[in-house]
């Protein structure tokens, strides 16, 4: 018997960082699955909110905020944003997010 | 016939992230405390530790009264590519730090004084150069709070152990 099963973290296009390449492949359950396989767990409401920020900010922009920008706009000060994500909020919060891994220096 | 050479023995150098970085910011111009702060602030990006050791000059990014008074030097800077006697001129570092706090602001690099509580809030360790504090008859109650400390040279050091030190 063979399930339809839904899309993992597994088979998603990822860079070889684990970066999504597709952000339109990604759905909550992935966000689950890569925060775990980056040791988040459990997500968190706080960490939602920065997610979720990050992730409609590259959908709006084209461009991931910065550091910067999370710690004002997001509703996260940035103290917190290194509790969370302690080995880098940007980047991982753009992993769990799904969006391509952010470039700027900021 | 043919002989076949033996492999040679070659030891590859073992791959490491690096861990912890230790940056020291030693001039008081605004290209002079820039990178140091941006280098610093690119390694809490990345998880890693970093201590920023202000000395000389550099001190003025973290002293209250001349936070926010950094400018461009627009004086025996050759790439500003502009006549020493034109550098010279008043409101031309002014006008120069001007054009270059716009384009920054465009790249949301903050102020010094919000960079700096960038840095403190990241994580990162700011301290003020003994012997530099001394010179300049300063004390603790001259920097912004985010200072965590003043240190010696040697206490620099001891606590650098095991960072890359970076000198800007």
């Amino acid at each position: 018997m063979t399930l339809a099963l839904k899309p993992t973290y597994t088979d998603v296009d990822v860079d070889a960082e684990g970066f999504l390449t597709k952000p339109e492949q990604w759905d909550e359950d992935i966000a689950l699955e890569i925060a775990r396989a980056n040791g988040i767990d459990p997500l968190t409401d706080r960490h939602w909110q920065v997610v979720r920020f990050m992730r409609d900010t590259y959908l709006q922009t084209g461009n991931a905020p910065t550091i910067r920008t999370l710690g004002k706009a997001s509703g996260v000060p940035v103290k917190e944003l290194y509790q969370l994500f302690p080995k880098g909020p940007a980047k991982l919060a753009a992993k769990i997010a799904g969006i391509p891994k952010p470039r700027g220096c900021i | 016939m043919t002989t076949t050479l033996a492999e040679p023995q070659v030891a590859l150098p073992e791959l490491k992230t690096i861990e912890k970085v230790a940056i020291i910011i030693s001039h008081g111009s605004l290209e002079g405390v820039y990178p140091g702060l941006i280098m610093a602030n690119g390694a809490r990006m990345e998880g890693i530790d970093a201590d920023v050791f202000f000395t000389f000059f550099g001190l003025d990014a973290i002293r209250k009264d001349h936070i926010d008074q950094i400018k461009v030097a627009t004086v025996g800077n050759p790439a500003m590519h502009m006549p020493a006697l034109i550098g010279v001129l008043p409101g031309m570092s002014a006008m120069a730090t001007h054009m270059m706090k716009r384009e920054m602001e465009k790249l949301d690099i903050p102020p010094i004084g919000e960079f700096i509580e960038l840095l403190a809030d990241s994580g990162a360790n700011l301290y003020a150069c003994k012997a530099s504090v001394d010179m300049f008859h300063l004390t603790a109650d001259d920097f912004v709070p985010q200072v965590k400390g003043i240190l010696t040279v040697g206490e620099f050091y001891e606590l650098a152990a095991g960072a890359q030190i970076i000198f800007t």
